[in-house]
């Protein structure tokens, strides 16, 4: 840190000549064709000029904190990898809710940062504007920081070599892909309220922090410090989602029923994109911090709600469905680990079933559902495994054309029964796995249709062929390592070598 | 609603991505054994038009949920059948087509009696 | 439950003092320890003030350290040389 030294300027003073000070009109060029995408969604803004970033973040102080966060950032990392940290963590399962995670969010750090170069150019005040630039950058850096993670952990363990490749690929990584591929196919606006408000703001708590405390409770030291510092700038993206939205809303009231609509649409689509994040943190950690309802209450229900109260002053309302959202924390993480048990031969990681602990942990967590519909299905399939005759699902799963899950979730109030929804559009038929999906899908039915959608894809031929063999081909996946059960896994064999050499060195 | 583009005719410029003739002469059908979730979601087959319904009971269901427990006692007799929600008496030996099942049709079956392992749907 | 405004720290040698000084200066804040974070609530309202900061670590503490070491936060945010605010309905 450099010495004190007297500031010739306050904070507000130094952010209004390093913003507002470097922008100008233009003469010779119309505004309208230098700036051309921030006005055909409907927004309306009369004083660009309102708008002001609470941190006061400069560029030249940008510079100065995110190197001291790199600087750090990367000597963990690199003592790390020269430690061996790998040999740290609480058991070799853990790193399959690192593999998802990564083969998942690393590619949309990437898009993060391409979008938000888009905005630092194209909207047109300048306060807006800078955030976003320090934004694109701040999404590059996450984006390398996490393929050094990757980088290190592929050395050791099957399922990360192939991430880039996989993300345009692979049947479950389509959801955060597509997710992320609506939002920047979308204008200015929308991307912003989708994820600098909806995912930053009101959701990315639930992927962050008790991930990376759980990443901490299971000796995974390069994942909470690249989390971490990755997280140390969420504060700032969060600051932009809430300033982004209550600007659109102070601006003009013709703003608020888009604001909202968009509202509605991205925590629904959030929602059901973090329901990956459930089985993470409820199945795949071997040392678990807190269960995704816990999670869910914390920082939904109750970060949430009073964000949500704040806002009603401006006629914003709670997400549609926030409700169905918060009975579906009963029951998403269960649901979404059983598609994976069951479909484990195509993903790039591996499952198993919960032990008879982790049983009775969920139990304890979840009283209301577990025993009653999950545990039995867990202790079907354990049965099926004792006898050698391990359940897979073997044919395609029907996907919901809005999220591209395959249709799991069960309808509101009656867990038994799978929650069918269907519209048509121009005479073709097209499923849902909820009304949020529905909806989303009617009110651009034009984009929706247009959905790449796995499954009908395999059907079309343009997954590399028919066979499981040769779509995992086509996915660059390893068959018999990367994917199936931890158990008898190559990763599992050399975590158990690994292991059974420090007991001779212990004794 | 429709979509707002920036680009004017974006609608009309749609190529909508699943069309029945995109698939190779088979349609997509979805089917579905109902309070058996363990099989997760609704299971996808591109199948010809004129496969006989028939066919599903004898090949595509015993290949596909054949190890669920439940299935050596289901009466076929007794399925309740729904075809893209309405109840339906299909008649076996006619195409998916004449039974009315269509480009991504819903096929459900529900086994009374039978509602999973230790009745959880499961 | 209405109107609880938070803040995330990371929990290292960093934010400890950053932390201290949020526990003294906000007599209502309530810290919730998990592995590598602390998580303090606050009703209405939370301030970090750089004086307190300053006082603990023996220099001047600008407010924009805080960047270093926040992990999340929930409320409306305004910072100046002094300290740094966290409410809502601001
Ligand atoms: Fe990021
Ligand atoms: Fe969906």
């Amino acid at each position: 840190m450099t010495p004190p030294r007297k500031k010739k300027m306050n904070l507000k003073q130094r952010y209004a000549l390093m913003t507002r000070g470097l922008d100008w009109e233009t003469s010779y060029q119309k505004m309208d064709d230098v700036f051309p995408y921030d006005t055909f969604e409907g927004i309306k803004i009369t004083d660009w000029s309102k708008w002001e970033d609470p941190f006061r973040l400069t560029m030249d102080a940008y510079w100065k904190y995110q190197g001291e966060k790199e600087r750090k950032l990367y000597a963990v990392l690199d003592s790390f990898a020269q430690n061996n940290g790998q040999l740290g963590i609480s058991d070799a399962r853990y790193v399959n809710a690192i593999k998802l995670f990564l083969t998942g969010v690393t590619p949309l750090e990437y898009q993060a940062h391409r979008h938000f170069a888009h905005l630092g150019r194209h909207i047109r005040g300048v306060g807006p504007r800078v955030a976003a630039q320090m934004q694109s950058l701040d999404e590059l850096r996450h984006a390398q920081t996490q393929i050094h993670t990757i980088s290190h952990y592929n050395k050791y363990f099957d399922g990360f070599a192939e991430f880039p490749h996989m993300h345009d690929r692979v049947w479950y990584l389509s959801v955060p892909k597509s997710f992320f591929d609506d939002a920047c196919t979308a204008g200015p606006f929308e991307f912003f309220t989708a994820i600098s408000f909806a995912f930053e703001y009101v959701l990315t708590n639930l992927l962050f922090v008790p991930f990376m405390s759980g990443a901490a409770y299971n000796g995974d030291l390069a994942t909470v410090t690249f989390g971490f510092s990755a997280q140390s700038d969420e504060a700032r993206h969060m600051t932009l989602g809430i300033e982004v939205i209550k600007f659109m809303l102070e601006q003009h009231p013709d703003n608020l029923p888009i604001v909202q609509k968009w509202v509605d649409k991205w925590f629904w689509r959030g929602h059901k994109m973090l329901g990956l994040v459930a089985m993470m943190m409820d199945y795949m950690l071997p040392k678990r911090i807190m269960s995704w309802k816990e999670a869910w209450e914390i920082y939904f229900t109750e970060a949430g709600g009073a964000l949500f109260e704040d806002l009603s002053r401006y006629g914003l309302r709670v997400p549609k469905y926030a409700d169905i959202a918060t009975e579906e924390a009963e029951h998403i993480s269960h649901q979404n680990w059983a598609i994976f048990y069951q479909y484990t031969q195509a993903a790039g990681f591996h499952t198993w079933l919960p032990t008879d602990e982790e049983m009775a942990w969920l139990s304890e967590k979840y009283p209301n559902t577990f025993d009653k519909y999950y545990r039995p299905r867990f202790e079907m399939w354990r049965e099926m495994e004792a006898k050698g005759e391990r359940f897979y699902n073997n044919a395609l799963p029907q996907l919901c054309q809005t999220c591209q899950i395959p249709m799991g979730y069960t309808e509101p109030g009656d867990p038994g029964k799978i929650g069918f929804r269907s519209t048509e559009y121009k005479g073709e038929r097209y499923h849902f796995c909820s009304d949020g999906c529905k909806d989303i899908f009617e009110n651009e039915p034009e984009k929706f249709a247009q959905a790449w959608l796995p499954v009908h894809q395999i059907f079309q031929g343009n997954c590399g062929g028919a066979d499981l063999g040769d779509v995992l081909k086509w996915y660059h996946m390893d068959n018999g390592a990367d994917n199936l059960d931890y158990s008898g896994s190559p990763d599992q064999q050399q975590w158990d070598a690994w292991q059974a050499a420090r007991k001779k060195v212990a004794n | 609603m429709a979509v707002i583009a920036l680009k004017p005719g974006y609608a009309e410029a749609v190529e909508f991505r699943d069309r029945k003739e995109n698939f190779h002469g088979n349609q997509v059908v979805y089917l579905h054994w109902e309070e058996h979730l363990s099989f997760c979601s609704a299971i996808a087959f591109p199948l010809p038009p004129e496969m006989p319904f028939g066919a599903l009971i004898e090949e595509l269901i015993p290949t596909y949920y054949g190890m669920h427990p439940d299935y050596q006692s289901v009466n076929w007799e007794q399925v309740e059948w729904k075809i893209d929600g309405q109840s339906s008496t299909p008649d076996m030996s006619k195409s998916l087509a004449d039974n009315g099942v269509g480009h991504k049709s819903l096929i459900c079956f529900r086994t009374p009696g039978l509602n999973g392992y230790r009745g959880s749907c499961s | 439950m209405a109107g609880i405004v938070s803040i995330t720290l990371q929990n290292n040698d960093e934010a400890r003092p950053v932390i201290e000084s949020i526990l003294e200066d906000n007599p209502s804040a309530n810290a919730n320890y998990m592995p590598g974070a602390v998580k303090i609530d606050c009703p209405e309202r939370l301030v970090v003030k750089a004086e307190s900061v300053s006082e603990r670590i023996g220099r001047d503490w600008d407010p924009q350290e805080i960047h270093l070491t926040i992990v999340s936060m929930g409320g409306s945010l305004d910072e100046d040389d002094d300290e740094l605010v966290l409410s809502w309905g601001a």
